[in-house]
């Protein structure tokens, strides 16, 4: 039986919901607690919550680093990150001092500051987001969609053609992003009712 | 633009879903799982589960009650978040970093913590630095004397600390959390509606998010914690006794002009 998600374990939070949501929608999962296991999977996810600078000194202790890259950068594995796993894509990030990233996708992971000051941080809740790039995890979704978010810094990148959707919490920010078979949003699709498993159910269907 | 949340609050003692009233009577509702599965059907904003056992013992007087071969909180958790596509709170005895990623690795999101963050302030950071900010929910039990100053209570509303609701709001901040549940000893299931005062206060002293709870009588009394300031409502009985609750409760906060999720 071929496995269709893999959810990395990197001690980064809630693995749970993200097998739960797939498993809901009829796909098989596994979790990963070693690299190799990788390759018996046909796509991954990287999901996570906590501080960027934990997070990679996970991924890397551990010897994920190198074997991601072989499996989705090179090999062109469908992968999908999600909330910290989307911010580990940057280059660097800030969060408790300054931290390499996996430089996937080149870009800067920062603290929200809102325009105005009366707007709390973390962004905790739903928000509306705007699909800029109709396809992948978006394909046949509508324009506008609400998803839960839960984080303080967000995705800076000058390559806006990587940007899938944006979203708005006292200032503009990038809620995902698609760079070939590499998808990350910023939001939780797994704790984001019928919009967010709809997403999933996309990501099911993208294949190598 | 962020939409406020409303927030169904499930307590669970000894294994059993319970209503509370002053923090002190408890009176056994129902199964853990089937109230989260069916809040998870009225496509509800999020979450809160509430473990408020002071024991290890699990009651298993009750059939109806009692969910099969689930021994234990964490296990109830790992059902409660087969069925969960929201975010899902978990708050109760959590004593240690390890308490906490025990809860987060068995599908909760955020994690609440109160007496012993009071005992020991560190255990916020200890958190933060870890799970991040945003995981970290600090939870204040509050009482307002007759004088009407107030005052932080833990072991679920028993203990005085001393505490200014205010400073110990701001110094948990300081320390790492990421949101804030206020609940008011006095107001627990009374029904008589928030405590604005306390709820202007503390979302005055912090920049982060501040939950308000304790004291919803009737869908009407949301928007008014809202107003006060709050980023999110969240209420306990009024979700189990009375019908459409998640329906209502939003009718009336879009009718008082708040931007939430329809």
């Amino acid at each position: 039986m071929a496995i269709d998600i893999g959810i990395i374990d990197y001690g980064m939070g809630n693995l749970r919901s993200v097998a739960n949501g797939f498993e809901s929608l009829g796909g098989k999962t596994l979790i990963l607690t070693s690299p190799a296991q990788l390759s018996e999977v046909e796509r991954v996810v990287l999901p996570g919550v906590g501080a960027f600078g934990d997070g990679m000194k996970n991924l890397s202790e551990r010897g994920w680093v190198e074997k991601l890259e072989e499996q989705v950068v090179q090999g062109g594995k469908p992968f999908l990150g999600l909330c910290l796993g989307m911010q580990l894509l940057a280059t660097t990030g800030t969060e408790y001092g300054h931290h390499q990233g996996l430089n996937w996708i080149p870009g800067k992971v920062d603290r929200i500051v809102p325009r105005d000051p009366s707007i709390r941080i973390p962004h905790i809740g739903w928000n509306d987001v705007d699909v800029v790039r109709p396809e992948g995890l978006f394909a046949g979704q509508p324009k506008l969609m609400t998803f839960y978010f839960v984080h303080s810094y967000a995705f800076q990148t000058d390559s806006s053609d990587v940007v899938t959707s944006y979203c708005d919490h006292g200032m503009k920010f990038v809620a995902s992003v698609q760079y070939g078979n590499i998808h990350a949003t910023q939001f939780h699709p797994e704790k984001s009712q019928k919009h967010g498993l709809a997403l999933l159910k996309n990501f099911l269907a993208i294949k190598a | 633009m962020l939409k406020k949340r409303l927030i169904p609050v499930l307590l669970l003692k000894n294994g059993l879903l319970v209503r509370s009233e002053i923090f002190k009577i408890h009176q056994i509702i129902g199964n853990p799982i089937h109230e989260a599965e069916r809040f998870n059907h009225w496509n509800v904003d999020e979450l809160i589960y509430l473990d408020i056992s002071q024991t290890d013992e699990y009651d298993l007087r009750r059939d109806d009650g009692k969910v099969k071969g689930l021994d234990g909180p964490l296990a109830i958790l790992e059902e409660v978040s087969k069925t969960c596509f929201m975010p899902l709170t978990w708050g109760g005895r959590i004593k240690t970093v390890d308490d906490m990623r025990a809860r987060i690795s068995r599908g909760a999101d955020k994690i609440t913590i109160n007496s012993e963050a009071v005992r020991h302030p560190e255990l916020i950071r200890d958190g933060a630095q870890v799970f991040g900010s945003q995981a970290i929910v600090l939870s204040i039990d509050i009482f307002r004397h007759e004088d009407s100053h107030t005052e932080v209570y833990v072991d679920g509303g028993k203990t005085p600390t001393g505490l200014n609701p205010s400073e110990w709001a701001k110094k948990g901040e300081e320390m790492g959390a990421g949101e804030i549940l206020i609940q008011s000893v006095q107001l627990d299931g009374v029904a008589t509606g928030y405590d604005l005062d306390l709820i202007r206060e503390i979302t005055s002293a912090v920049t982060i998010p501040v939950i308000a709870c304790s004291g919803v009588g009737r869908f009407e009394d949301y928007a008014a914690g809202i107003q006060a300031g709050a980023s999110a409502v969240a209420a306990a009985n009024i979700w189990h006794f009375k019908e459409l609750a998640d329906r209502l409760g939003k009718k009336a906060l879009v009718k008082a002009g708040v931007n939430v999720r329809v």
